[in-house]
């Protein structure tokens, strides 16, 4: 599992990460699936005082969060979160990693489960340069989404629309919605101006 | 274990055993008491200024305190983790100041069964109180008085070495900032007892051990001891490993048609178990496995280790290996789990190395730097 550190321009991850540290309640408890070498829990923690884990599957990545000071645990989020209690974080994170894991729909409703909220952000492919690469017959690359399709780790790739018809077919409540193109916040339009999306979500209970 | 590419100037070098005797009685769980007791330890580096630079390192069954380095009347004695512990090396000597200790019930120098026993004059033998754990760190904790250490930088193990770093956090909190916890379990599962009962057996019931007190008959229970260490010897290595270093291999090529060493695996067995039985206690041996069976500090609480824990202050890292099926990784994962339940700060690794419970004390370059990212984060000062 790869963070998408070098895969996305630094200015979105900033912007990615502002809108989850504003999100985010000093003094939280926060799980990050994902977590790359830990540059979000470390914001995080230096931000807004949260205590924070990281899931983490490369030996690599474990070894940077260790590096970097951050708490990670080693193991496989496809094989679910079984090791976690219900309700037992504030937050459960997957930033940019959503569209690159397999148990996609499996992966939400655990981090929904383990955390009172989750937070989502993924890369757009509904954004308007994209659908036009598509429709001249050729799967886009973009800053946000800069592989060829034949060595991309992403493996589900979908759009905002997607996104919110999934939330409503699984009784998910999107709480709070930010979507940026270039550093930029997006208030209209969303899904054909928007690069990244970032979403706050709980179960309907 | 020492590796054998280790350059002479990456370790501390010639070292010492010294002695601290104690005269305060320790009080055993038991609820047994030592009058008296030496516990014999080395030390690496310097103590800084503001003695805040101490690790412990806490050895498992059947090692000891020379942990680093060797000794100058025989440089073929390396320590046991001398691979992890010197000038430039996972826990850096130039940094940090390590203690390795034997343990009260050893039989490297420490008060154990074949010491004397001042008030009888003869070996303490069967008398010798059962120890745990928590003996153990209670009997490390007066040395560190001594030491003029306030509280560690770090209490590092393996296996049951682990255990102790494990204990050492919810027993004095205060006095220990990061705790080390390689190849370890929670608690042993009936199995674990299975074996370590097997091994007791073999010693128990060897004619030469006189209910304990063998040394007064000028023997030692020899063959209980080699098959005890043959047994557990199974259990340190995994299939793939045990299969990869010897296979089927046949010592003359040929099977014989007889009950004597025919393959190679017989043969490294039994070169261990006869090793091991020169040198090892076995009253030492009994006492340890013991410890190992009893070490569960979530019995005192409901069975809930997360509860256990609730003392624990420390900063933990906690490792394991993925052939490892002594302690194997989910056993790691329960103590995570308890520690996160705490919201305790822990980085857990599960090392993808073929050794099984062994590869604690082998030179993997991932599990080795990852132990080194961890110390070299850890800071000096209190």
């Amino acid at each position: 599992m790869n963070t998408p550190a070098s895969g996305h321009s630094a200015l979105s991850v900033r912007r990615d990460f502002e809108a989850i540290a504003a999100w985010v309640k000093p003094g939280s408890a926060v799980l990050d699936l994902g977590c790359g070498d830990g540059q979000l829990l470390r914001f995080l923690k230096e931000a807004r005082g949260a205590r924070g884990y990281g899931i983490e599957i490369a030996d690599e990545n474990v070894l940077a969060c260790v590096k970097n000071g951050v708490n990670v645990i080693q193991s496989d989020l496809e094989r679910g979160l079984a090791g976690f209690d219900a309700d037992s974080f504030d937050y459960v994170i997957l930033s940019q990693t959503l569209q690159a894991v397999r148990h996609t729909e499996e992966i939400v409703l655990e981090m929904l489960r383990v955390g009172r909220e989750a937070i989502v952000s993924f890369p757009n492919f509904g954004r308007w340069d994209l659908r036009i690469q598509v429709a001249r017959g050729k799967m886009p690359v973009s800053e946000e989404l800069p592989y060829e399709w034949y060595n991309t780790p992403n493996v589900h790739l979908f759009t905002i629309a997607d996104f919110d018809a999934f939330c409503v077919g699984h009784g998910i409540r999107v709480i709070e919605r930010a979507v940026f193109h270039g550093g930029r916040t997006v208030r209209a339009f969303a899904n054909f101006f928007g690069s990244v999306a970032v979403y706050r979500i709980q179960m309907r209970r | 274990m020492a590796p054998k590419d280790s350059p002479a100037s990456r370790s501390v070098g010639a070292v010492k055993p010294q002695t601290m005797k104690f005269t305060d009685p320790l009080k055993f769980k038991s609820g047994a008491v030592l009058d008296s007791y030496d516990l014999v330890y080395e030390t690496y580096g310097a103590l800084n200024a503001a003695r805040s630079n101490a690790v412990l390192v806490c050895h498992a069954l059947n090692a000891a305190h020379h942990v680093a380095g060797w000794y100058a009347d025989d440089p073929g004695n390396v320590g046991w983790w001398d691979n992890m512990i010197g000038p430039g090396k996972p826990v850096d000597t130039d940094k940090f100041f390590v203690i390795g200790v034997n343990n009260v019930g050893g039989c490297f120098g420490s008060t154990g069964p074949k010491s004397i026993d001042p008030k009888t004059g003869m070996p303490y033998g069967s008398s010798f109180p059962v120890v745990t754990v928590d003996d153990w760190v209670n009997a490390q904790v007066r040395l560190a008085d001594r030491l003029g250490i306030d509280s560690f930088a770090a209490v590092m193990g393996g296996s049951l070495g682990a255990m102790q770093a494990l204990q050492w956090t919810v027993s004095y909190p205060e006095r220990i900032r990061n705790s080390i916890v390689i190849a370890a379990a929670p608690k042993l599962s009936a199995q674990n007892i299975a074996f370590n009962e097997v091994a007791r057996q073999a010693i128990t019931t060897d004619p030469d051990f006189h209910g304990g007190d063998y040394y007064q008959h000028g023997v030692v229970p020899r063959r209980g001891l080699r098959l005890a260490r043959m047994i557990g010897h199974i259990t340190y290595l995994s299939d793939d490993a045990m299969m990869e270093k010897f296979g089927r291999s046949l010592r003359t090529g040929t099977i014989s048609f007889h009950f004597d060493v025919d393959f190679e695996i017989e043969s490294y067995l039994r070169y261990q178990g006869d090793k091991f039985s020169e040198y090892f206690d076995a009253n030492t041996y009994l006492l340890i496995t013991r410890a190992l069976d009893y070490f569960d500090p979530a019995a005192a609480h409901g069975n809930d280790l997360s509860r256990a824990l609730h003392a624990a202050k420390a900063r933990f890292l906690v490792v394991s290996f993925t052939s490892d099926w002594r302690f194997s990784p989910a056993r790691s994962r329960e103590i995570v789990k308890a520690l996160l339940d705490n919201r305790l700060d822990v980085s857990y690794a599960e090392i993808d190395a073929p050794h099984g419970h062994d590869a604690f004390l082998l030179d993997d370059p991932r599990y080795h730097a990852l132990v080194r990212a961890y110390f070299d984060n850890i800071g000096a000062a209190s």
